[in-house]
Parts: structure tokens; sequence; C-alpha cells
């Protein structure tokens, strides 16, 4: 631990664990952990691990690919949108939103990526898109 | 220790008030304290008897503080845990505790909501989740709507299996004075109904009704010489698994059958012997995921067990007797009610859907998103 921290970017060792996935989700980065004694990944981000209680367990990146777990429409006055749980191919689960199709067509089982959105407002945060490559798709 | 508690304490004292809607201005507590006091007045004893006070709610903070100024109570043991809905059959558990261990002798568990009358004012004091926040997550009816869906998925349920619960509950609610829906319920209104998140029609959804509901416990010895039937309590289980929905492990199975696992081991019976389930409705799925957890059926049969009327009046489990969360009322969280009816089922008071000859009562409720699940289960004296 010598030296002076560089200051034109976050030092990520010491953030929070949200505020290190916010700073990987600016990158277009949905991030996770790992914990180190079990291998089991871990997501929402955390100081301890489940079960194991290892501190500070370390991060990945995830590659953006999942499944969609469960799936609803949620039908309201300001019209319908989509609440899905997603089963990441790292072995972590979140839950999201699947765009780029009819909030009621969102299937369990169908293969979604990620997409990182920064355009309304809020923190970025993570939505998914099916994914139409067919390669993928047969994966 | 299980040998110890079976039977070791009793409810003698149940009261309600509020359901459906409480007057104009009307507090939590105001609510919450006129159930305490038909309560303690059910069981014969008075209130500067009450030694142990438990609540929780939506909306107070610190509901045993609250409860115990408004009715002048200066409690010795008090437990304001809050697990959802199911957070009074909890209190059981920690009430039979206190009381076995002398450190109360009449505990009061106690609940009020100003859910409906409160409007846009109802407010919670639960806290946001970031990782949910911008996907506008309507309450948890989109948590349980998920869970249905993979149920649907996994098992093949129906939306008219879901269905058939709502149409059982409104049928027992038919035979239930001051129930807050009365009429007769098809599975094609249910399954007509304006959607609130697929699967889940508003007919597939609890009520939102102010309310109240209070009971007293006290040990075993002691209840014998009261005015009312006493209840015993022969065995509760709890269970934890998460908070949000996303750390669910698996969709279809709830920690009930955990906390129902202990409740029947601390009670020495089996699911057969029970004769009478309030099992916590707040949506049609839940019961269908609790008759398989608790051990009524098989893992993924639940929507082929609730059809055909088998939960409903005459059939031959009768389940949510009064209606429940779907058709009686649901003031926020409904678990206090789920015993006050199993006592009323046990004492055989219940009128017109009084379960003929009910020695053994089951009541059961989750919290949150299936993340706590409690289970309770109650018999006569007949059954010590």
């Amino acid at each position: 631990m010598t030296g002076v921290p560089p200051t034109d970017r976050p030092d990520l060792s010491t953030l929070s664990p949200r505020a290190r996935f916010l700073a990987h989700c600016a990158k277009g980065e949905l991030a996770f952990q790992r914990d180190p004694a079990t291998g089991r990944a871990i997501f929402y981000p955390r100081m301890a691990a489940p079960g194991s209680g290892a501190e500070h367990p370390p991060w990945e990146v995830s590659a953006g690919i999942g499944t969609v777990y469960s799936t609803t429409c949620v039908r309201s006055r300001d019209g319908d949108h989509n609440v899905a749980l997603i089963d990441m191919e790292e072995g972590f689960r979140l839950l999201s939103r699947v765009e780029g199709t009819a909030p009621d067509a969102v299937r369990i089982g169908q293969r979604v990526r990620v997409r990182m959105r920064t355009d309304d407002g809020e923190d970025p945060y993570p939505v998914f898109d099916p994914v139409t490559d067919l390669r993928d798709g047969a994966r | 220790m299980s040998g110890v508690l079976r039977g070791a304490t009793a409810i003698v004292g149940v009261g309600e008030a509020g359901i459906p809607v409480l007057s104009e201005g009307a507090t939590p507590v105001d609510a919450m304290a006129l159930a305490a006091v038909r309560a303690v007045a059910d069981a014969g004893l008075s209130l500067k008897e009450v030694d142990g006070v438990f609540a929780a709610g939506l909306q107070l903070f610190m509901p045993t503080l609250s409860l115990s100024e408004y009715l002048g109570l200066t409690p010795r043991y008090s437990d304001s845990t809050q697990v959802g809905g199911g957070a009074f059959l909890a209190h059981l558990n920690h009430a039979q505790a206190a009381l076995a261990a002398g450190l109360c002798d009449v505990a009061l568990i106690a609940y009020g909501s100003t859910q409906r009358s409160g409007g846009a004012k109802f407010v919670t004091h639960s806290e946001p989740n970031p990782y949910e926040r911008p996907y506008r997550v309507p309450g948890p009816v989109a948590a349980y709507a998920m869970i249905a869906a993979r149920h649907m998925h996994r098992y093949g349920t129906t939306p008219e299996q879901l269905a058939e619960v709502a149409v059982a509950a409104r049928a027992w609610a038919g035979l239930t004075p001051g129930a807050t829906m009365r009429e007769p319920l098809t599975v094609a209104e249910v399954l007509a109904a304006r959607r609130v998140a697929d699967p889940l029609g508003v007919r597939d959804c609890c009520l939102v009704t102010d309310g109240a509901g209070a009971v007293v416990l006290v040990r075993a010895d002691r209840a014998r010489d009261l005015a009312r039937p006493p209840v015993h309590l022969l065995g509760v289980g709890e269970a934890v698994s998460h908070r949000s929905i996303a750390q669910m492990p698996d969709l279809t199975v709830t920690a009930a059958t955990q906390s129902g696992a202990r409740a029947f081991a601390m009670a020495g019976l089996a699911p057969a012997e029970v004769d009478v389930l309030q099992l916590y409705d707040a949506f049609t799925v839940n019961p269908i995921l609790f008759l398989e957890d608790l051990g009524f059926c098989a893992k993924g049969e639940g929507g082929g067990f609730v059809a055909g009327g088998r939960i409903a009046p005459g059939g031959a489990l009768p389940m949510n007797t009064n209606g429940g969360g779907l058709s009686y009322g649901h003031p926020g969280m409904y678990g206090i009610f789920t015993i006050i009816e199993t006592v009323r089922q046990l004492r055989g008071e219940a009128g017109d859907r009084q379960v003929a000859g009910a020695q053994v009562g089951l009541a059961h409720a989750p919290g949150g998103f299936m993340s706590s699940q409690s289970t309770a289960i109650f018999g006569t004296a007949a059954t010590l």
C-alpha cells in the first residue's frame, strides 16, 4: 500500500458494494461477486459473503447472458411493463425487466442479454433484451 | 423441549375490530386497542393483568409502545418482531416461551391497520431496495405473480385451479357474518376479472380493508379457570429463507416445509390429523404452495388438490373457513386472523360455517415475499 491513490478514477477497493456496482454499470458491465471459499456467485453485492462470512468477496464481470427464471406483466394505469427474474450463466439471479419485446410476451426459459439503462434519470441499471442470435438461442 | 411446550399454553380470548372499514380519522392504534380490549374481555381478564405485549405493523414504528400507552399497559415483557404478515404466529412462539419461562403471565398479541380508510396516506416503514427500485415493482403482487408463473410452468398448474381458491373462499365468506365480500363468485368471474400482474387478476388478490385482531395467551393451568374453552397451542414453527423475491432459492418451494415440520414435530401430529386449516391467502397461489409444503399433498399437486371443492364448504379439507384474506378482510397483514378463526372453530362457535367436531386446527402465514413462514397447530382440551 504505497504511493498516492490515483485521483482520476474511483478506488474500487474502498468503494461500498453499491458504489462499486454502479461504477461497473457506468462502464456497461454487470458486476457480481464470488465467494472465495465456496466459489458460489453472489448477488446483490455485499461486504460479507452469505454462508461463509468471507469479508469483501472478490468481484467479477458477467458475460451478460442469462435465462428468464420467472416473469410477470404488471398491468397499471400507466401502461404495462415487465418484471422478471433472470438467472445468469455465472450462477446468480437478479430482478430486472425484459425490454425489446412486449411485456406479456416474455417467456420462462427465454435467453436474454444484459443492457445498461443510463437514460431515464435513475442510477444506471441493468435490463435485458431477448437473445435473437440463433447460435445463442440454441445453446 | 417440545414435550414441555406442547399444550402448555392456550388462547383464552380473541377480539376483532374495524373490518371492513373504520370511521374517518381512526388510527391503527384505535383499531388495535379496540380488538385488544375485546380479546381481554372475551378471556374474562382485566387490562391490568396483561403483562406481556406482542405487536407488529406496517404503519406503526413502535407498535408495542403505542398500544401499551393507549391502553395504560405496563408490560414486563414485550416483543415487536416483524417478519411480515405471519409475525403474529411467530409471536405465539415467543409468547409461549416467555410464558413457560415465567417472564410474563398474560400475553396479548395484537395488530391494527387503516390500510383502506388511510388510502393515499397509507405508508410503510419498509426500506427501499436499490437493486429493485428501478423496475417499478408494485408491492408484493409482482413477486407472487412470478411464483404463480413458475409453479404453472413447472407443474402445469392452471389459472382455473388458482381461481378455485378464490371461489371456495367466497363460499365460506357467504356463511360468515361480517365478511367483506359475500356474494357468490365463479371460476369464470375470477378469470374475467381485471388483470393485475399476469397470471393474477384482481380476484386472485386479497382485499384491501381496515381491521384489527388480538388474542390472549396464558399458561394452561390458568386457562382452565377462565370463561372460554381453552384452545391449546400444540406446536409452533418458524422459518426464514430470504427478504427479497430475487433471493428466494426456488419459487415453487417455501420455507413452510421447515416451519410446518417444526410445528408438527412439537405437536406430535401429522397433516392427516388436522380438521380445519387457515392458510394465509394473500394471493390464490399461496395456499396451493402451503398445502404442498405443509405435507397435505405432494409437491406440484396443489393445483389439482384444491379443485373440485375439496377446500370449500362441505369439502373434505375445510380451509379458510371465514373467507380468508380473499373475501373476509385483509388489513395489510392478515396473520392474526388465521389464529382467531382457528380459535372460533375449535371453540365450536363458528355458526353456519362451523366444521363439525373440529378438534385440531392449523394456522399458517408467510411474511414478505414468501420470505418468512410461520405455522401454529392448536387443539381442544381433548387433544392434550
